[in-house]
């Protein structure tokens, strides 16, 4: 069974089709790339699945489960957690809670036992924090605990909203250009972190990134977007062979010869 | 310092405020005592618009509209029942309201209740509204509770306002109340409840998809912060001991928000800072519009003076003190003892940093 | 209800509304600008027309003079305050500025209680502005067919200065975006100012049409029409000009429509204006005319 089904779905902004009849199945335990040049719909894919926009036509099911229009939160709550291309981090406050919000959405404490300190609440807080603090020593950056999360150097920043993404306990992690900004050989070692935490969490990864190269080496299988359109689907070798690929990112028609 | 001695230290600091409390209520002037209860009032009122707006980002106006609801409902609760009959002058009262009556207690609960019943209804709506939108919607619901206490005198008598309202209110209740407000709403901060409304001030969008349920936790952060807006007004009612709807035009939330704004956004310390000096410099200013003599020259009485002083008073401190007087700055023992250190550095430390 | 009545109502609610516009305009440019609820902009508005009743009392100057004088001072009033109390500010957090706003408020309305004393005024006006004029059933007094005539002078010039000068242009280009402006050259600081000068001036002109209309002037009487005519701006679409004087207009007849037809109702009449404002929020949060712009994720 597919752990995601994007059914051909469509969103139109007014006049502009930002991605027309999107199709996607991914099965558990995948790593899927999905490129293509600026404005070609990747992110607007992404706010789709998570619930921020509505699809204009067809819908999305995850585990079987329709959850085209259901809110942002619940689709948190459903098992997918997300990075955004624009780094999203609560800035003014401490990176420790930065990550601590993730596990929020799995509270069992009530409001009341939370403000008066329950012991309940007090023992789930403690397990919480120590969760936490497992999941920043991961990318080393637990001496930044009590750090405004805002003041971290731009990488960091990067890591920590993968963090807090893992926080929630997704089934399915999608990664909004997570590699963006960052020199060749932080972008090497980010891949490798992503291959990594695939593993510990047993995760289902899709990743958006407009530079080709950069997914070539860790995703079996990739997704290139142009126009709203999939012009591309297939293993790497496949895409990089792909006439339709090289015209839309060199800008040329390669079918000449 | 250890969590352990925070809490000796804190309970202790309430032993001295209690004590405090009672040499204030046997010893100053009833003129003193008000500004005091007021000061105390204020605090709640300003620790309670916090929540929605310094904590969670809400741009809320709607204060003195939940006030209002507290005011009347704990002044219809505790006036006896021949007082109501006597004062009831435009409609006579209408039943139930004749015969209810409770202590002064219950009353405030019920006043917190009332109101906070009141912002449930109106947040479910309005809270999907952002930034000065949200802020003028409450503010409009603020006025319609307004203008409705003046068209139902069967119930408020109207414009007139009710009079002769038990002066219940005292130190002990409003420097009570206020405690109550603090630790529940530090409480609140302090939790991963708290953490969520701060996310949602920060970045609505990332707050969300990490699975905040927006309408939930504003609406939530609304009603409380309406619940001890109500609790303040019942207390208003009583230290006033009149009232009618003008009391809480929307000016009445503007007082509330330049305390919270002067006292720094996010940060209750500075509330309760700004609350008293807030009511402090509205009264120390009045001398100034009685009229007195400079020597020979006879100043006469200037109506308006007093408040034209304390505005220019206002902009002058927002103007240097952009970010408020803490700046988001919070107390905390620590903190404190760190900052007593840093002016009496022990004897070994500075020795040792002199050589 | 008649038709005299019904026709009545309506000259009486465009007239209202007229005045309406000519206040929402001031609330709306200054938000297009600097994002800033002017709520100092009520006491602009009652300024006015004690300036003009000052001017035609105390100092003799004929009525046309006085009139000038008392849009003149008015509009530099509202362009002190901003020198003073908003331009330091504008680095500062918006709700700082919001509260300097607030600040200037209390600051004019407890001036005018200093300068012109807390007791209410009696304007004597002249004969002309007395007048009432007999179409048939419906009378319709003077000053209404002023309020209307006037309004639609000052807000065409108003268009005119906006869309065709180089002001207008700067102004536009500003609530763009300021930065960018700073950038090529457009003078913020002065185009800002002109934008309050022209706000100021506009609210001094209905408030010297309110108070020939309701000839009783006190300090407070700023508050609730300057309240109102902000609701007008964001009904129309705030920062949007046309859609102040559209706000305006139909706040102004639905006042004076909800009275007509419900007089058992009267009390409510400014809750039905809030009612509105809280509808329209809901429905479309960015006002009749406002553009919806949605946050790109
Ligand atoms: N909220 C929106 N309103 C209007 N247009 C949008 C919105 N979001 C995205 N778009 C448009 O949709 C197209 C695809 O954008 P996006 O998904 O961000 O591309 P990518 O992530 O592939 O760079 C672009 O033309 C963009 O301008
Ligand atoms: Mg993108």
């Amino acid at each position: 069974m597919e752990l995601l089904n994007v059914d051909n779905i469509t969103m139109k902004f007014g006049g502009l089709t930002a991605v027309g009849n999107f199709k996607l199945k991914i099965v558990p335990g995948e790593l899927i790339g999905l490129i293509g040049p600026n404005g070609a719909g990747k992110t607007t894919v992404f706010n789709m699945i998570t619930g921020i926009y509505t699809p204009t036509i067809n819908k999305i099911y995850f585990q079987d489960r329709d959850i085209t229009g259901i809110k942002p939160d619940k689709i948190a709550k459903v098992g997918i957690a997300r990075t955004f291309q624009n780094i999203r981090l609560l800035e003014n406050l401490t990176v420790i809670d930065n990550v601590m919000i993730g596990f929020h959405l799995h509270l069992k404490s009530n409001l009341a036992s939370a403000i008066l300190k329950f012991p309940n609440y007090v023992r789930e807080e403690e397990s919480i924090y120590r969760k936490s603090m497992e999941l920043l020593e991961k990318v080393e950056l637990e001496k930044y605990e009590l750090e405004k999360a805002g003041s971290l150097p731009y990488g960091h920043q990067r890591k920590l909203e993968i963090i807090r993404a893992l926080a929630t306990g997704p089934k399915l992690l999608l990664l909004d250009e997570p590699a963006a900004g960052m020199n060749p050989q932080e972008t090497k070692d980010l891949m490798s972190f992503i291959q990594k935490i695939q593993n510990d969490f047993e995760l289902t990864i899709l990743l958006i990134e407009h530079d080709m190269k950069v997914v070539m080496g860790i995703c079996r299988r990739i997704l290139v977007m142009d126009y709203g359109i999939t012009i591309a689907e297939g293993n790497p070798a496949e895409i990089q062979n792909n006439p339709e690929v090289i015209k839309a990112y060199l800008g040329v028609d390669v079918n000449y010869a | 310092m250890k969590k352990q001695n925070e809490k000796i230290f804190t309970i202790l600091a309430l032993i001295v405020l209690g004590i405090l409390v009672y040499l204030a209520e046997s010893n100053l002037d009833p003129y003193k005592l008000r500004i005091l209860n007021l000061g105390a009032i204020y605090v709640t009122l300003g620790v309670s618009l916090n929540l929605i707006y310094g904590f969670t980002g809400q741009f809320s106006l709607g204060h003195a509209g939940f006030m209002a609801i507290g005011a009347y409902v704990t002044s219809l609760l505790v006036l006896p029942a021949y007082y109501k009959e006597m004062i009831f002058i435009l409609e006579p009262l209408v039943w139930p309201f004749t015969v209810m009556h409770t202590p002064f207690i219950i009353a405030l609960l019920l006043s917190g209740l009332f109101a906070a019943i009141a912002a449930l209804l109106i947040g479910l709506p309005v809270l999907r509204l952002k930034g000065d939108y949200l802020g003028i919607a409450t503010l409009g619901f603020a006025e319609i509770i307004r203008i409705i206490a003046n068209n139902i005198p069967q119930i408020t008598n109207g414009a007139l306002g009710i009079k002769g309202i038990p002066e219940f209110t005292n130190l002990w209740w409003t420097a009570g109340v206020a405690i109550v407000t603090i630790y529940i709403i530090k409480g609140l901060i302090h939790s991963s409840y708290g953490r969520a409304l701060m996310a949602i001030r920060e970045n609505e969008i990332a707050a969300e998809v990490i699975g905040v349920n927006l309408t939930y936790h504003k609406v939530m952060s609304f009603t409380i912060s309406a619940f001890f807006a109500g609790v303040a007004g019942g207390l208003f009612a009583c230290l006033l001991t009149t009232i009618d709807p003008k009391a809480f035009m929307f000016v009445m939330t503007f007082n509330i928000l330049i305390v919270v704004v002067l006292g720094g956004l996010g940060s209750i310390t500075g509330t309760v800072l700004a609350a008293f000096l807030f009511n402090f410099s509205l009264e120390y200013l009045r001398p100034i519009e009685a009229g007195f003599n400079i020597g020979p020259i006879i100043i006469p009485a200037i109506p308006g003076l007093r408040m034209v002083s304390f505005s220019a008073l206002l902009l002058i401190v927002i103007l240097y003190k952009q970010n408020g007087l803490m700046g988001g700055i919070e107390f905390s023992w620590k903190g404190l003892a760190r900052f007593i250190r840093k002016i009496f550095p022990n004897k070994k430390s500075s020795e040792g940093s002199s050589i | 209800m008649s038709l005299h009545l019904v026709l009545q109502n309506l000259a009486n609610g465009l007239s209202l509304g007229s005045l309406y516009a000519l206040i929402a305009i001031g609330y709306t440019m200054v938000y297009g600008i600097l994002r800033l609820i002017n709520f100092a902009h009520g006491e602009i508005f009652m300024l006015a027309p004690y300036f003009l009743f000052y001017g035609v009392l105390i100092f003799h100057l004929p009525w046309w003079t006085s009139i000038i004088a008392a849009i003149a001072l008015t509009a530099v009033t509202g362009m002190l305050s901003e020198r003073i109390a908003y331009r330091p500010l504008r680095d500062a957090p918006r709700i700082s500025v919001l509260i300097s706003a607030i600040g200037v408020s209390f600051f004019l309305q407890n001036l005018a209680i200093v300068i012109f004393t807390g007791i209410p005024k009696s304007v004597h006006r002249p004969a002309f502005f007395k007048r009432l004029f007999q179409f048939g059933e419906i009378r319709i007094q003077s000053t209404l067919f002023a309020s209307v005539i006037v309004s639609t002078i000052f807000l065409t010039l108003l268009i005119y200065i906006v869309y065709k000068t180089k002001t207008g242009l700067a102004m536009r280009s500003i609530s763009t975006d300021i930065e960018t402006s700073r950038l090529m050259a457009v003078d913020v600081d002065k185009t800002i100012s002109i934008t309050f000068a022209i706000g100021s001036a506009l609210a001094a002109v209905g408030g010297i049409l309110w108070g020939l209309r309701f000839p009783q002037l006190f300090p407070l009487m700023g508050m609730m029409p300057g309240l109102k005519a902000f609701i007008a701006a964001v009904v129309g679409g705030i920062g949007n000009i046309p859609g102040a004087m559209l706000g305006g207009l139909l706040l102004g007849m639905s006042e004076i429509l909800f009275v007509a037809f419900l007089p058992a109702l009267s009390g409510y009449r400014d809750a039905f204006i809030f009612a509105i404002l809280i509808l329209i929020l809901l429905l479309k949060p960015d006002g009749i005319l406002g553009k919806n712009v949605q946050e790109k994720v």
